[in-house]
């Protein structure tokens, strides 16, 4: 079956912290291992890595996606949606749909494949995948794990909007069997003795595999590259070894640098693979998640100058490893420190979040049409001339800032003391003061930052308080 | 349009202050009825001779029934306000402001805070819904952009900087140690300041100022009915209190040397009293040393030091006890203590003492005996960027 669409867009979000796997055995006496795996700090959750991830898909691109679906195993809330979160970070318009896929790691290749069949029907889509993964400490879990976020835009091709990689054939096996599973609110899965998934996993994957290739008119050797993606290791490697493809075809799976990001993982090595792919080059990707799905993919022309200004390969090797495993421990919610002597964060309120929506998920600050003053937040009365409703609103999610001034507030409630606050001047004009956060503790005047979404804190009633802070400006390469 | 003030037109009569510091065993009641007291003996009069009361308090009450519940006041008019640091000044500028109109012949200012009771570390915001977007910066955070901005705008290196901060905490502590009232009564050496824990940047934890309860009060009636209620009356030469446009935080060209609300307020003060040079006219300066640096800046701003000259006045001494101009003779902030809703009162009380030649004489300042009759306080409430500022102006002697 040939398609005419195919992914027009995508980006990938691994945060800047990594856990050495031999922290856990040097502080535990167990677990452990060799390598590290990516941690999303103590003000990021899956919202914020999805949100993030899809910063990078859409970063310069003029065209706007129809749907957003999200998808994650750890979602921030349950009950209210995640993905009008991940809505608002993007400022995509009212009459984009958005809804969250979630619960299992297969939600995630789910999502894909039903963005990609409301693309063929005409409508664009991103599919956003989120995920933080750990488990008990001293665990395989734990260390196994990984927390990252990948976004894919699927689409008809466009001249605005060329597919990068056509969507050339898919199939899917699902079965009933019990591989890992968690009691929602659970802080850790359970997985069953792994010999069985690996015998209930293989047929179903080759089936799937085979299903997709025969649809693509393609041989297993035929295939450029071939990612086997699935929290079930030793199937996933089981699989790569048998399904026929050539030695020099298999994608690497990351996991020794970042562990496995779960629903994230699948769009996460689909992106890396395709930071490297040739134009006319096949690529299959086969998800194992209580079943199977296998899709095959082939690079277009347009995917060298597609490709996002950050890829995977740069953010696997900017990674800080200092991370004290006490850290991991207690941004996990497996250690319960003791407090500062300040009173709980305030949550914010609804009606005030509702009305500064633009400004506190979209980072939308006001600029003077009267005398061009940039204003953050946005105000009505302009702080320069005093125009009043003059104002036109001007996004400064995406520009580069400096560090005007700084300070280290040992008081301050923070789940990482200390906090260190910032005073940022944008390029072309607007100053805040805000929140410096991914900092390795090189913090200077003159030096440059972008802003990130983030979770600031959770209150004591459950809300999340998202809004924007800086980190220090990692990657430089432009688009 | 201006800004014409009442000099001379009202005089403060009587006052009273509680020690501060931590009054684990007195309420809000407990402080409000002895400032209250020693106001009103100190002017001789009762309660029956007050026709109304300006309450400031930050957080500790609301309403004036929180100071008419605590003296069974007689249906008497009591105002309650607040205005972050400046609320103590405000009682004491709205309660001049209604004698000078005529609208009441006798009027009590008081302030009042009780901190320790809310068993926190430092000020703790008074929650308003809100999108969750402001500064997470704690006071001493925000305060703490002034000590690099001015270092780097002067050419002050770190270790010269540290060295003037210290000698404003070690000059507080000096005074305090000699005010049985303050909250802290020992000399802290600039040895012990620059040693002590880091709170927020490069300021430790004596860069701040004590966290503690407190009350203070004062009485005001028409100048020409002073004289009534005692002989020494202090004179209120010029009141002044500006709320800033908060841009400076979001403001590239704000620098964070200085505070132009101050520099506002005090033009404005120093104009409705007719003082042009400040730093020979003025006996004393009681002035809002919440951390060390804000001191600093508050010389300049304030007039008391030429631009990017104030630490070398520092280092010379010229606000010391024997100074040239002391400022803050009392401890002031840092170590008299800061109940916020008393401290502008309490800074009154000093200049009240010092201009009456009632100050205890192991702090008496050489300036009021060489003959200067006049005195400041002023207030700062918010932070760098973003605050209000009060300014007075007081003497002992009527205009000519």
């Amino acid at each position: 079956m040939a398609s005419s669409v195919g992914i027009t867009g995508y980006g990938a979000y691994v945060p800047y912290w990594r856990l050495t796997r031999a922290a856990v055995a040097a502080a535990l006496g167990t677990g452990g291992g060799k390598g590290t795996r990516a941690v999303a700090s103590y003000d990021e959750d899956t919202t914020t890595l999805g949100v993030e991830a899809a910063r990078v898909a859409l970063r310069g691109r003029a065209d706007e996606p129809g749907t957003l679906y999200f998808s994650t195993t750890d979602p921030a809330y349950a009950d209210k949606s995640n993905a009008t979160v991940v809505h608002a970070a993007l400022r995509l318009g009212r009459d984009v749909l958005a809804v969250d896929f979630g619960g299992a790691v297969r939600s995630g290749i789910g999502a894909l494949l039903a963005a990609a069949g409301a693309a063929a029907g005409g409508a664009a889509g991103l599919v956003v995948l989120a995920d933080t993964r750990t488990g008990l400490p001293g665990g395989q879990d734990e260390t196994a794990g990984g927390d990252a976020a990948s976004a894919l835009l699927l689409g008809r091709d466009t001249p605005g909007a060329p597919v990068l990689a056509e969507l050339l054939a898919q199939a899917s096996a699902t079965a009933e069997f019990l591989d890992r599973w968690r009691v929602p609110g659970a802080s850790a899965s359970r997985v069953w003795e792994e010999r069985f998934g690996e015998q209930a996993y293989l047929p179903l994957a080759h089936e799937a595999f085979a299903a997709a290739l025969k649809d693509a008119d393609l041989t297993p050797d035929q295939l450029d590259r071939v990612i086997v993606a699935g929290t079930h290791a030793r199937a996933v490697r089981a699989f790569a070894a048998r399904c026929g493809a050539r030695r020099d075809a298999l994608a690497p799976d990351l996991t020794d640098a970042l562990g496995n990001p779960g629903t994230a993982q699948a769009g996460l090595l689909l992106a890396d693979a395709l930071d490297r792919a040739e134009p006319g080059q096949t690529i299959a990707l086969v998800v194992l998640a209580d079943g199977a799905t296998a899709t095959v993919w082939r690079a277009t022309d347009a995917l060298p100058a597609g490709r996002p200004a950050v890829g995977v390969a740069d953010q696997v090797a900017a990674g800080n490893d200092t991370l004290p495993y006490a850290s991991f421990l207690t941004w996990k919610g497996f250690l319960d420190r003791e407090p500062p002597r300040r009173p709980d964060p305030a949550a914010p309120a609804a009606p005030p979040s509702l009305r500064s929506a633009a400004w506190k998920f979209g980072f939308v600050a006001s600029k003077c049409t009267a005398c061009g003053d940039v204003q953050l937040p946005p105000g009505r009365v302009c702080k320069k001339c005093a125009a009043v409703d003059e104002a036109t609103p001007v996004a400064l999610a995406d520009t580069p800032a400096k560090i005007a001034t700084f300070t280290v507030d040992r008081l301050a409630y923070t789940p990482s003391p200390p906090l260190v606050g910032v005073v940022v001047d944008f390029d072309g004009g607007g100053r805040t003061d805000c929140e410096l956060t991914d900092s390795a503790g090189d913090v200077a005047i003159g030096q440059r930052v972008e802003m990130t979404f983030r979770r600031v804190v959770t209150a004591g009633n459950g809300i999340h308080n998202y809004f924007w802070k800086a980190r220090p400006v990692r990657f430089t390469k432009e688009r | 349009m201006a800004s014409t003030g009442i000099r001379d037109r009202v005089a403060i009569v009587g006052m009273g202050c509680t020690a501060f510091g931590e009054h684990w065993d007195k309420g809000v009641s407990d402080l409000l009825i002895e400032s209250s007291t020693a106001a009103m003996t100190s002017a001789g009069v009762t309660r029956e001779d007050i026709d109304a009361y300006w309450l400031g308090t930050m957080g500790s009450g609301t309403s004036g029934l929180t100071l008419s519940r605590a003296l069974r006041l007689d249906n008497k008019p009591v105002t309650r306000l607040e205005n972050f640091c400046a609320t103590g000044s405000e009682a004491l500028r709205n309660a001049c402001y209604a004698v000078a109109s005529g609208a009441y012949d006798m009027a009590m200012a008081i302030g009042v805070e009780k901190l320790k009771d809310s068993g926190f570390s430092g000020l703790v915001p008074t929650p308003v819904p809100g999108d969750g977007t402001g500064s997470d910066l704690t006071a001493p955070a925000a305060f703490s952009l002034l000590a690099p901005a001015y270092a780097r705008r002067y050419g002050v290196d770190d270790a010269e900087l540290k060295d003037v901060l210290a000698r404003i905490a070690s000059k507080n502590h000096h005074n305090g140690a000699r005010n049985p009232r303050a909250q802290f009564r020992k000399e802290v050496s600039r040895e012990t300041v620059c040693a002590a824990p880091l709170v927020a940047g490069a300021l430790g934890v004596f860069d701040c100022s004590g966290v503690s309860d407190g009350s203070a009060a004062a009485i005001v009636v028409r100048a020409e009915d002073a004289h009534r209620y005692t002989d020494k009356p202090i004179y209120v030469k010029g009141l002044s209190f500006v709320a800033g446009p908060a841009t400076g935080t979001s403001d590239p060209a704000y620098d964070y040397t200085t505070f132009p609300e101050v520099v506002a307020s005090a033009r404005d003060a120093y104009r409705q009293a007719g003082v042009t040079d400040p730093r020979r006219e003025l006996a004393l300066a009681e002035v809002h040393d919440c951390f060390t640096p804000t001191e600093l800046v508050l010389m300049e701003d304030l007039g008391f030091a030429d631009r990017g000259f104030g630490w070398k006045e520092v280092l010379a001494g010229t606000y010391e006890l024997g100074g040239d101009l002391p400022v803050n003779p009392d401890g002031g902030l840092k170590a008299f203590g800061h109940p916020i809703g008393a401290s502008g009162l309490r800074m009154m009380f000093e200049c009240w003492l010092q201009l009456r030649h009632e100050a205890p004489p192991e702090r008496r300042i050489a300036s009021v005996d060489a003959g200067r009759t006049l005195a400041l306080t002023h207030n700062l409430g918010g932070r760098p960027g973003e605050c209000v500022s009060f300014v007075s102006v007081v003497g002992s002697e009527p205009s000519a």
